[in-house]
């Protein structure tokens, strides 16, 4: 990303864009498990994209794994009421 | 997850609270039969998926176009979705390629017009963050990095509630 400031004929509004997404392309880096640790490396953004959707795709994935766990360990309890006080006070 | 420090005020409790109260209502409303059929058990996981789901978009403190999304999505019916998007997609299509055509910049340009790939990534995401396809590159980007965070909230919650369920 090296040379690209001096050109004159870029008006503002698309320089300062162009930084922007420069910084919301590394804030989403730093956010992905697998990329965070190569922060001081160049990950490009096709990477940084690519990753990004794989781990929405997994962490979607999960919701609906511990959605399911949930549901069956709902339908094997019968004193709801009790546990969730007893969660509600873990918690709070 | 140190779950006995929440403060109050944190996205992570206000999830926790609500889904919590969801979980309750769900539970509450099982027949007193058997209820381990198969079909309530799915039933059961896709009330307790869009809970999940509602109470995290609800928590968020400042709403955001996914949040907004993923409530209309699980509260309108599927065909007036589909009467809307019809309509929303046709003028949209004409806003995106306006938007990146005026941006010249380099990251801008590489992201969205450099060969094929990095089309089709962008496209992917916009499919994955609900109502993504109604956003341009910027917006895109920063609600993407908050639906992560949010998302992980949630499953780092679920996990631990589900944790604590099977203890028993």
């Amino acid at each position: 990303m090296s040379g690209r400031r001096s050109r004159s004929k870029q008006s503002s509004v698309s320089r300062i864009t162009d930084d922007q997404i420069a910084d919301l392309v590394s804030k989403l880096q730093q956010l992905i498990p697998e990329l965070r640790r190569r922060r001081f490396n160049k990950v490009s953004s096709s990477k940084v994209l690519q990753e990004t959707c794989n781990y929405i795709r997994s962490l979607h994935r999960e919701v609906d794994d511990l959605s399911d766990r949930l549901s069956q360990l709902l339908a094997s309890t019968d004193s709801d009421s009790d546990q969730a006080a007893i969660i509600r006070s873990l918690l709070m | 997850m140190d779950l006995h420090n929440l403060n109050p005020s944190s996205l992570k409790s206000r999830f926790t609270t609500r889904f919590l109260r969801a979980l309750t209502e769900i539970n509450a409303r099982k027949p007193i039969a058997s209820s381990s059929s198969p079909r309530e058990i799915f039933q059961r996981y896709r009330r307790i998926k869009d809970a999940a789901d509602t109470s995290m978009a609800y928590s968020v403190r400042s709403r955001r176009t996914w949040s907004k999304a993923t409530l209309w999505r699980l509260r309108t019916p599927s065909h007036r979705r589909r009467l809307a998007s019809f309509g929303r997609r046709s003028s949209l299509n004409k806003t995106r390629t306006t938007t990146t055509a005026s941006h010249r910049g380099a990251v801008v340009v590489q992201i969205t017009s450099r060969g094929g790939g990095l089309g089709v990534q962008l496209e992917e995401l916009r499919e994955l963050v609900p109502g993504g396809e109604a956003m341009d590159l910027c917006n895109l980007l920063d609600e993407t990095a908050h639906y992560i965070k949010c998302l992980t909230t949630q499953v780092q919650v679920m996990r631990t509630i589900a944790n604590l369920y099977s203890l028993e």
